[in-house]
């Protein structure tokens, strides 16, 4: 099993063979040898119609089997996910699976790998398709061995009749052809029980390939000729670039070419280190024109709570206003979000080459069908001279600066015709142009009878967009920006991301209300949006509900939650912390939250365990437990590994991030001054399955993301008294006095 | 401006005419080809261009060449590969401890130098040893436990 799937330049008889009986597939390979053969793809490339089993799957003269993708692998695992899904389907085992992600000459358009769907839509895709092509296959099966389908047995791709003994491979059966027909979504599929790949702990291939220094990033292709650029960043946004110290250039060797567009410049050379003290010549000489960046930070919320001209109705339900108004108990609480910071731990990359009229970008986007809509926007030539090639990079959590260096090399290469250019974002340009996490502000309100039952709730939100990507309109690039002639930018309305996870699955009677506003930052998609700040409020609210009723905080939930599985992910995170006898005994403070990812996708509850320090006046995450329901999980260890990744990165967030500003610009530079969780400070983790066998699988990868950061001030609460609903938790926000 | 400079890497003299400013990481990286190393701040801050420098982990983004010179370099590569990989190396495929695994290689270089030092070390150790390492996808706990199997299968 191997990501390539690659014919060899080495051997053209091969190569000539596979293309005459349409099996041509060129997959990614970061041996560089392989890019030589690129550049012939487009007149090469099949058509793809995402109707036909084709465009899913392939088989190949030797029996094995290409996987398709319009979706990218980000470090979540979705290639062996994927590859076990076809295997399962077509019965052949793992060793003959390959996949191809996301490239715009041989993929399916999937759009954006993002809000945990990708097993949920082209995970879908791809098992009907291969159940498809199983039945295709047996039906040829049956013909050439001169029996029923249903007196056939298959093993590795190797189809047997029962009665007779006689076999014949699905290599033999197509003979080298394509698999005819189109995907019907009505082919028989393996029933669940029967599975023996799906639903295992199949180990992910490229780990080995990580953990030995073999290529694997965009950040590690070499091609032949390959020049190096950086680009010399405005300092803030909306700088305009007055000076530009260009003579200084002449002292410097492997300059190759200074290209400048109104206020967008980038340096090509040679060699790497030549680009870098290149820019950094440039940058201390530039002199710009700098707006202010308004609002102040200590006025941020005040800023955003003003705004409430473009607001929505998200859930509408009269009573609630009157049923919280008379209740005995009344409850109203203000939770606050910072802007958070993706921080990949390798800036952004991206390689492109113009060559014989034709733009081939590798790219570690999260949509490269977007993306080369969008090029063609910034560059004004059509799509079709435009091949964008997803290649993984260092750990994509949202909208980072992918596209954004995708569009620089784009420039830079289209100044260099025939040489390939990569551009490596520094690390300072990653944290101050990254889209953020927005900033945000909710205000929960409540209500308890005299007998501590929930009455009703009330929701009331603030947030900017969650969702800028860059959709076919080059405004959204940083560089189209900058340009001489500058593309404009413009928010689209979605809001949907904003409001995530802000409806309570409780069974109460509750409204909620989005109030769309602009902040001073730039900012997009960061795993689970608006997610992560709703569930943080909703949970810690439901906790201060639960403290005045008098109620231990996890009995209050269940008593609200008529979904038996949302119950039951609560139930066994409770059973598997000994929450009812440790939350008697006090040993240390414990803390409880539950969400639905979107409320269809995962459902997920996390206990969080902290202890106290009231000497030092600190706290200490000690561990933090979950139990996962992902429907019919496809990899278990994959969906361990993201759940228990998404608490510690979640835990990071919630207790050490938040992005500074002033009216310069971005003060968050670099990792001293935007701390993330380091090693002695990461929690003991422990994740729980359920895994629903034969029911629809789930998105996983951001569920944990929202319950974490409840779990962690609902834990500080119960042992400190000190309820903090402003992020980041920071000690210093405790009041010790009452502890 | 460029000099030629003797680089000692993962037991091979290069001689290369390079800048002698030049931080070793593109030197490795883009001279060498190596992946192992790579770029994450170019500031000392984040571990993912770790190697051993006279045994030691040491990052590689700010050392200029000249300075390298004068020690002897190990790389990711240099300490195994897939056919006959270090023991850390084995234990984090084996317990699949990675997510994007771009931090990987300053995970197992510092894990490496601390087991040559310390068979049987503590979780605490552990922690200590990797402090200089920044994961983003939250695969520590992953990384400990597979150091612990790692130090287990190898007993002083």
């Amino acid at each position: 099993m191997s990501i390539h799937h690659t014919d060899t330049p080495a051997n053209p008889g091969r190569r000539h063979f596979l293309k005459t009986t349409g099996q041509l597939l060129i997959g990614f390979s970061i041996i560089p040898s392989t890019f030589t053969a690129t550049h012939a793809m487009a007149a090469d490339a099949v058509t793809v119609d995402e109707g036909s089993i084709n465009t899913w799957l392939r088989i190949d003269a030797e029996g094995n089997v290409t996987v398709l993708t319009g979706k990218t692998e980000l470090g979540q695992g979705i290639k062996t996910a994927l590859m076990q899904i076809a295997a399962e389907e077509l019965d052949v085992s793992m060793k003959r699976m390959h996949i191809i992600i996301a490239d715009t000459a041989q993929t399916a358009d999937e759009r954006y790998t993002a809000g945990s769907a990708s097993i949920e839509s082209s995970g879908r895709a791809i098992r009907e398709a291969a159940a498809e092509a199983r039945k295709v296959l047996l039906e040829m099966a049956a013909e050439k061995l001169q029996t029923q389908v249903g007196g056939l047995n298959v093993k590795d791709g190797m189809v047997t009749a029962v009665a007779t003994g006689k076999s014949i491979g699905y290599a033999a059966l197509l003979d080298g052809k394509n698999i005819q027909g189109k995907v019907s979504g009505k082919a028989p599929q393996k029933d669940p029980s029967k599975y023996t790949l799906v639903g295992t702990s199949w180990p992910r291939e490229d780990i080995a390939a990580m953990a030995t220094g073999e290529p694997v990033y965009v950040q590690d292709m070499r091609l032949p000729g390959m020049l190096h650029a950086r680009i010399v960043r405005p300092p803030a946004y909306g700088a305009r670039l007055l000076t530009l110290p260009e003579e200084k250039l002449k002292t410097l060797p492997g300059i190759v070419k200074l290209v400048r567009n109104g206020s967008f410049v980038g340096i090509v050379a040679q060699e790497e280190y030549q680009a870098m003290k290149a820019l950094k010549l440039l940058q201390q000489g530039a002199t710009w024109s700098k707006p202010a960046l308004q609002p102040a930070q200590p006025q941020l919320f005040d800023h955003i709570l003003q705004q409430n001209a473009n607001s929505e109705i998200v859930r509408k339900n009269e009573s609630v206003n009157p049923a919280i108004e008379g209740a005995a108990t009344k409850l109203e609480a203000v939770y606050k979000r910072p802007y958070h910071m993706h921080g990949s731990i390798g800036p952004s990359c991206a390689i492109a080459e113009w060559k014989d009229d034709q733009l081939t970008v590798w790219s570690h986007t999260q949509g490269a069908f977007p993306l080369r809509g969008t090029l063609s926007d910034l560059l004004g030539i059509p799509e079709a001279k435009i091949r964008v090639m997803a290649v993984p990079g260092s750990g994509c959590y949202g909208h980072n600066g992918a596209d954004d260096v995708g569009a620089d090399a784009a420039l830079l290469a289209m100044a260099v015709p025939g040489k390939p250019v990569r551009v490596q974002w520094m690390r300072d340009d990653e944290h101050s142009w990254e889209p953020y996490g927005s900033a945000m502000l909710l205000r929960l309100k409540g209500g308890l009878d005299a007998q501590g039952n929930l009455l009703a709730l009330s929701t009331e939100l603030w947030s900017d967009t969650h969702s800028s990507r860059p959709g076919g309109r080059a405004g959204h690039f940083i560089a189209g920006r900058d340009l001489e002639k500058p593309f404009t930018f413009s928010v689209g309305r979605f809001s949907g991301g904003s409001y995530r996870n802000s409806q309570p699955l409780y069974d109460t009677p509750s409204q909620v209300i989005l109030n769309n506003c602009k902040g001073p930052l730039r900012t997009s998609a960061l795993r689970s949006l608006g997610a992560y700040a709703n569930i943080f409020a909703l949970e810690s609210f439901m906790d201060e509900l639960a403290h005045k009723a008098g109620k231990d905080p996890a009995d209050f939930r269940l008593k609200y939650l008529k979904d038996e599985r949302a119950k039951a992910v609560i139930e066994m995170v409770m059973e598997k912390t000994q929450w009812r006898d440790r939350i008697k005994k006090k040993a240390a403070g414990l803390g409880i939250a539950f969400a639905q990812y979107k409320n269809d996708a995962s459902y997920c509850a996390v206990v969080a365990e902290v202890q106290i320090d009231k000497k030092a006046k600190q706290y200490r995450l000690i561990k933090l437990t979950s139990a996962i329901d992902a429907g019919q999980a496809i990899n278990i260890d994959g969906i361990i590994n993201q759940t228990a990744g998404g608490m510690i990165q979640s835990a990071s967030w919630t207790m050490l991030e938040e992005v500074r500003y002033n009216e310069g610009g971005i003060l968050t530079r670099a990792w001293d001054s935007y701390p993330i969780l380091r090693f002695n400070a990461v929690p003991h983790t422990e994740v729980f399955v359920i895994n629903k066998t034969g029911l629809p699988p789930l998105g996983a990868g951001e569920a944990a993301q929202g319950p974490t950061a409840a779990a962690i001030a609902n834990a500080i609460f119960n042992a400190t008294g000190s309820r903090l609903r402003e992020l980041p938790l920071k000690p210093a926000k405790i009041d010790w006095n009452k502890v | 401006m460029e000099q030629t400079i003797v680089l000692k890497v993962n037991g091979k003299d290069w001689n290369l005419n390079i800048d002698p400013e030049m931080p070793l990481l593109y030197a490795l990286r883009n001279n060498l080809q190596l992946n192992g190393p790579k770029y994450g701040c170019g500031m000392a801050l984040c571990g993912s261009c770790m190697v051993l420098l006279d045994g030691k982990a040491q990052p590689s983004c700010i050392m200029p060449c000249s300075t390298a010179a004068t020690h002897t370099i190990t790389t990711l590569e240099g300490i195994g590969n897939r056919e006959n990989p270090h023991p850390v190396q084995k234990a984090c495929i084996e317990e699949q401890a990675a997510q994007c695994g771009y931090c990987l290689n300053g995970v197992i270089m510092c894990a490496k130098e601390l087991l040559e030092n310390n068979k049987n070390p503590t979780d605490a150790e552990i922690r200590e040893a990797l402090q200089r390492v920044l994961c983003r996808c939250g695969t520590h706990t992953r990384f400990i436990s597979a150091i612990k199997k790692a130090a287990a299968a190898n007993p002083g």
